[in-house]
């Protein structure tokens, strides 16, 4: 059985210097033998695994006889940001595992096709198609990757869809988190564009429970509400010396680098530290792209520390061959108890300890236990903190009768709907973990929104 | 989009201005904050509303130039725009009756406290306002200050205005003389330190609007963290307004100190590149 097409990449040692795309992209004939793989079963697995329910072989039927319109017709029936899925969904998780082919050799390169489809038609993209519109206004919450989605299905369904964003630009965590290395912002422009061809109006700077309650949204005539505001404060390790200057928290130095070009500073005004001898904290995809970006901002090295072994690491593998390709050291079995600054109060050390895995436990992953007397010292100029984020705290605090758990996650009922009538959410503000997560929430959610107007004869 | 309706200069280095955001001016309340972002280039930088004119749709804003986003901002002119100025952040001050309220207020905080006392006025407290400067010129908004005030002091470090001192010897007289309810400061971090000291002592309850590094300023990035009371808080969600003998002064100020470097490389480049931009001469 025929191997699957390797992704193209830029040589690390390049690459690793630079903010231009890590992978390339299929060339015509690369995802011509690619698509040719795949099998097309009559009762495909790979689409139980797609939380925005991509009709997959079809898409892949329509390449392997090199028609990517064709294929782009399928996909956008279901998805209204290919080309970001197409890069950044961990498809090893979700499509590609349930493939019948990774059974005897490798899963179809499903996510690289995708990417393939999107990027081909992306000049010649044509939304002509007019879509009656019924006059329900709906206003939506975010536009990252939750609120784009419903946001781009409810248009489609003929609804009038304005959505709300507290920044200065679009794309919530597709622009501040994720790096131009791997989304580069001019395909999140085009995808975001072609939903305001559709009709989406964006309204910027405008943060929703501070310049107009949810209230206020009804009583300015939305008839329903998707919130989808993303994560927000990030979690500390509440260790000593952790508010050190020069420790930044992933979210605040990957905004500085990609939503605020500082990298660029001084002609961009926005300034960000560029640490000689970095150190990175965590495990997961936000971690690895802290560590890339450092890496990209000219350190002379960099080291990621993770209480487990790489194997309990949630990134997804190709962000840790990356990292590791690009010059990435990873150090498993270690957590910081203490940062040690200078007389100025910036870090110069972070003093670590050795870890080892003991049993299972509740979530299933292997218990870190520190092995006492085992603490060493780490020099470095530079920390990022990359341990997760709380959900945003500001529009739950504000409206009254939205309940949140006790981590401050939204509340919501089989149908998306939070405890308020006509409120509904998705994405990191309910509990949700990746894009493509956020992105099949917001999916439910708008058929769900469609359905409680069908049900309440709105 | 955002339009500079009006501009003033209140003194050297301090601007008044009025941006037209009918939204913002509708909704904002004493004691919150906008982001600012001047073009695709810029950055975004916190400024407290110093007051509103909610039938015009205005926002007025007081800053000093201070930082290259400051001096860029004081060389646009009515008439022009700014790209991004989104708000109102932050909770709002308290507004309720404690009785006797000492407002302290240093450089551009002059500005931002004006609008406090506003509010704490209209309850009916007995408001005291005690305004610190370098010197004489460069006191701000005294007309404002005094109809807002039942009591207004001045200190000088020359002694051209007021006492010969700072505000917190201004302070110490008062605290000795009367019973104060609360002291609300905002200035300089040294400045509402130093109040903060002295109030400690004498167990009176105060108030300090904080102003941290920001980045995003709607909870997103963690800068703006402070420690208060010590627990980490985020002063663009949290605050801008803490508990001032509970924070954690010393980190506070150390965290100020994080891009000075790169502030004076920003002032440096605009400066060689300043030309007058403006169309109306």
């Amino acid at each position: 059985m025929s191997q699957k097409v390797k992704m193209p990449e830029r040589d690390p040692q390049v690459r690793k210097r630079d903010f231009k795309q890590v992978n390339i992209g299929y060339c015509q004939d690369e995802m011509l033998r690619e698509a040719k793989r795949c099998l097309q079963c009559k009762n495909p697995m790979c689409c139980r695994g797609c939380p925005v329910e991509i009709d997959i072989p079809v898409f892949i039927k329509h390449l392997a006889e090199n028609n990517p319109d064709k294929a782009m017709k399928v996909l956008k029936e279901k998805n209204n940001l290919s080309a970001v899925c197409g890069r950044v969904c961990p498809q090893e998780n979700q499509c590609e595992k349930f493939c019948i082919l990774a059974k005897n050799s490798e899963s179809i390169s499903i996510g690289n096709l995708e990417r393939y489809a999107a990027d081909v038609t992306a000049k010649n993209n044509d939304d002509s198609t007019i879509i009656e519109r019924n006059g329900i206004k709906i206003a939506v919450v975010g536009s990252g990757p939750a609120g784009l989605t419903c946001g781009g299905d409810l248009l489609k369904m003929g609804y009038d869809v304005t959505v709300y964003e507290s920044l200065h630009d679009t794309g919530g965590v597709l622009r501040y988190g994720i790096p131009e290395f791997r989304l580069p912002k001019a395909v999140l422009d085009i995808e975001i564009n072609n939903l305001k061809k559709l009709g989406m109006k964006i309204i910027l700077n405008t943060l929703i429970g501070r310049i107009k309650t949810i209230k206020e949204l009804f009583d300015d005539g939305y008839k329903a509400i998707f919130v989808a505001v993303g994560a927000g404060l990030p979690v500390f390790p509440r260790i000593e010396g952790e508010n050190f200057n020069r420790i930044y928290c992933s979210n605040e130095f990957l905004v500085r680098v990609n939503l605020m070009h500082s990298f660029d500073f001084p002609e961009y005004d926005t300034p960000v530290y560029k640490g000689r001898n970095v150190v990175v904290i965590g495990g997961g995809n936000t971690a690895m792209d802290s560590a890339r970006t450092a890496m990209r901002l000219g350190a002379e090295s960099v080291r990621l520390i993770y209480r487990r072994t790489e194997n309990e690491m949630p990134a997804r593998k190709e962000e840790r061959m990356h990292a590791k390709e690009e010059g990435v050291e990873f150090i498993p079995l270690t957590n910081p108890v203490k940062f040690i600054g200078d007389e100025r109060k910036f870090v110069k050390a972070v003093e670590c300890v050795k870890m080892e895995l003991g049993e299972t436990d509740d979530s299933g992953r292997k218990r870190a236990n520190i092995i006492n007397g085992s603490n060493y010292t780490i020099e470095t100029d530079m920390v990022i903190l990359a341990l997760g984020l709380y959900p945003n705290p500001i529009l739950p605090l504000l409206t009254k009768g939205l309940n949140t758990d006790k981590q401050g996650y939204l509340i919501i009922d089989d149908n998306y709907m939070t405890s308020i009538p006509g409120i509904f959410a998705g994405g990191d503000i309910v509990g949700g973990d990746t894009v493509i997560e956020a992105m099949g929430m917001g999916k439910k959610a708008a058929r769900a929104i469609a359905n409680y107007f069908n049900n309440n004869n709105i | 989009m955002y339009k500079i309706v009006s501009k003033k200069e209140i003194s050297s280095k301090i601007k008044s201005y009025e941006i037209y955001a009918p939204e913002i001016a509708k909704n904002a309340k004493a004691g919150q904050f906008i982001m600012f972002r001047i073009d695709d280039r810029g950055e975004r930088v916190p400024l407290t509303i110093a007051g509103t004119n909610p039938e015009r749709g205005l926002v007025r804003i007081i800053f000093q130039e201070v930082g290259k986003s400051t001096m860029h901002l004081a060389s646009l002119c009515e008439g022009d725009f700014i790209k991004d100025f989104a708000g109102p952040l932050g909770h709002p001050t308290k507004i309720k009756k404690y009785g006797t309220v000492v407002a302290v207020a240093g450089g551009v905080g002059t500005a931002e406290v004006l609008p406090v006392i506003k509010e704490l006025k209209k309850v009916e407290n007995k408001i005291i306002t005690i305004v610190g400067a370098r010197c004489k010129d460069l006191i701000i908004l005294e007309d404002e200050l005094k109809q807002e005030s039942d009591l207004l002091l001045f200190a000088t470090n020359d002694g051209t205005c007021g006492i010969k001192g700072f505000v917190t010897d201004a302070l110490k007289d008062i605290i000795n003389k009367e019973i104060v309810d609360v002291v609300y400061a905002i200035g300089p971090v040294q400045m509402m330190r130093a109040v903060a000291e002295l109030t400690r002592e004498k167990h009176i309850e105060t108030i300090v609007s904080l102003n941290p590094i920001m980045l995003d300023g709607t909870g997103m990035c963690g800068a703006c963290r402070v420690t208060v009371d010590g627990k980490t808080k985020f002063a663009c969600v949290d605050g801008p307004e803490f508990d001032a003998h509970s924070v954690h002064w010393e980190e506070l100020i150390s965290r100020l100190e994080l891009f000075k470097d790169f502030e004076k490389i920003s002032i440096d480049k605009f400066k060689y590149y300043q030309e007058c931009q403006c169309r109306k001469k």
